[in-house]
């Protein structure tokens, strides 16, 4: 149910203590990267039906950012990593997310 | 087939053995000239209005459940048109407007219910910006009225007025809002496009779009074989994303779960439907007497038809924050539906990239009110290529061109719409 989050600094803790900042995929592009890399990067989703990763913010507790691997349609979580040690996975969009990004850097 | 009372009579003597399906279940055709995918209450209207309005009938609506099963029938059924922004009110208006003539229109019951909707305010600073609201909706030609808090009072006298931290000041009232019998709405259109020779295709999901080289749609890959179209329109708010990805599309939405109530049956109590200012709660009791009520979505994004225990929670301490008296009334159903949170939480009504398909989508948890004016200015654009009047700011590129309509000014973050 995505009830409790094990946080890895914390450990299991109730989903109330967390605010849902939204997809951890996408990449930020540079700051002087074309209005098209920005307009995708803030206003795009893939909004995959099935796993995904989000960013969720742990302000009842540590104050990390956490990537919460989570299956939207079961519920489950399958794993919470912390923001800073979190890598993409090879996933469908996230090629294109990467060159994107590449392009403009 | 038109009712009448005197067919109630008839059929009532002949102890109601007689009355015949009101839609066809036809097999698909080959071709159409449309094909809407998604049955709802936004994909049925736009067939009934594309074939009443603007002459174009060889239409196939393919609903992957049945008729009615989605979010048409998942919702609080309020209707109302007190938006602030110039993108949304018109736009809303027409719907209202529309609301208020579709009985006789499609000649079926859908209970529409002109009970007012209240918003209540609990500071100065919400007093400013409702009255703000009320006078940008006049502005437009709709009715809003502020009420202080005696004149609240007198028509509500069971709500917490003197809460000690969010005391009842006032509301603005839209006398024209209310309610409709949301199932009635799906059924009425459906019969409506069926009889003007809409196919009506039911447990039909479509699993790809078919182009051609050059990316035109050429049909719909279903689980009753392809199906070709000149047109496609997809109406499938909640799982957009999904059809949107079959042609490429990546749009500006997450989707998640909204839930809603339904108390055991009451006497007449609540008499309007009423928003609670200080949280995000609204509640009006139905025909049969029961409260229906419902707050905000679950947060995290799912396409789950069930939401989380914590929300529940959340939405019964704001009920009972608001109504005290609620705290002794049992809860007999709760249900969730998905919907396409979009990112700047109004709705898409446009053409898109691909040359022959369109888009009806982002309608947040706001799209049973919407549901005559979305049919009929998606019509209006798949018939003639142009948007109607009232829909034109709600374009799929107006994020890239600066020109969302936040309504509630809370930026590009869907959960927080």
């Amino acid at each position: 149910m995505a009830s409790l989050i094990t946080c890895p600094h914390c450990g299991v803790r109730p989903k109330e203590e967390f605010t849902v900042r939204g997809d951890a995929l996408p990449q930020r592009p540079a700051s002087h990267a074309p209005d098209e890399a920005w307009h995708a990067y803030v206003y795009l989703r893939d909004n995959v039906k099935g796993v995904i990763f989000e960013h969720w913010h742990h302000v009842g507790g540590c104050r990390r950012f956490l990537v919460v691997e989570r299956d939207n349609v079961s519920h489950a979580v399958l794993s919470v990593t912390d923001a800073a040690l979190f890598r993409r996975p090879d996933v469908p969009g996230e090629d294109a997310q990467a060159s994107a990004g590449k392009g403009l850097a | 087939m038109r009712y009448s009372a005197l067919d109630i009579v008839r059929h009532a003597f002949s102890g109601n053995r007689h009355w015949k399906p009101v839609w066809r279940e036809p097999q698909p055709k080959a071709h159409y000239d449309v094909i809407i995918v998604g049955g709802g209450g936004h994909g049925l209207s736009t067939a009934y209005y594309l074939a009443k309005e603007f002459g174009i009938t060889n239409i196939a609506v393919l609903e992957k459940g049945y008729i009615g099963s989605g979010n048409v029938g998942r919702n609080t059924t309020i209707i109302r048109s007190n938006y602030l922004l110039e993108g949304n009110e018109p736009f809303y208006e027409f719907s209202m407007k529309l609301w208020e003539g579709l009985e006789q229109d499609f000649n079926y019951n859908a209970m529409v219910s002109q009970r007012g909707v209240i918003n209540l305010f609990h500071s100065d600073g919400q007093r400013d910006a409702y009255a703000r609201r009320g006078n940008a909706m006049m502005m437009h030609g709709v009715d809003a009225e502020l009420l202080d808090r005696d004149a609240v009072k007198k028509s509500m006298p069971y709500l917490n007025f003197d809460h000690a931290r969010f005391p009842i000041m006032g509301g603005l009232l839209q006398k024209r809002g209310g309610t409709a019998r949301h199932d009635a709405v799906a059924w009425g259109y459906a019969r409506g496009a069926d009889q003007r020779g809409v196919d009506l295709i039911q447990h039909c999901e479509v699993s790809g779009i078919r182009r051609d080289e050059t990316g035109r749609v050429l049909g719909v890959e279903t689980s009753k074989g392809f199906i070709g179209c000149n047109k496609l329109a997809l109406a499938t708010a909640g799982h957009t994303s999904v059809t949107g990805q079959m042609a490429g599309l990546r749009l500006p939405i997450e989707t998640h779960v909204l839930q809603a109530f339904v108390s055991e049956g009451l006497k007449p109590v609540i008499h309007n439907v009423i928003t609670y200012g200080a949280g995000h709660f609204y509640i009006s009791q139905s025909d049969k007497g029961g409260l229906v009520f419902g707050a905000d979505i679950d947060y995290y994004s799912s396409y789950a038809q069930r939401g989380n225990l914590a929300m529940v929670e959340s939405t019964i301490e704001e009920g009972v924050s608001l109504i005290p008296g609620l705290s002794r009334v049992k809860v007999l159903r709760a249900w969730g539906g998905v919907m396409d949170m979009s990112m700047d939480g109004s709705p898409i009504i446009d053409k898109t990239p691909i040359d022959n398909l369109y888009l009806n989508c982002g309608w947040c948890y706001g799209g049973f009110k919407a549901t005559p004016a979305s049919g009929f200015c998606f019509a209006h654009l798949i018939a003639r290529d142009e948007p109607h009047y009232t829909a034109r700011f709600l374009r799929l590129d107006r994020f890239e061109r600066g020109l969302a309509i936040d309504e509630g000014g809370k930026g590009p973050q869907p959960n927080l719409h």
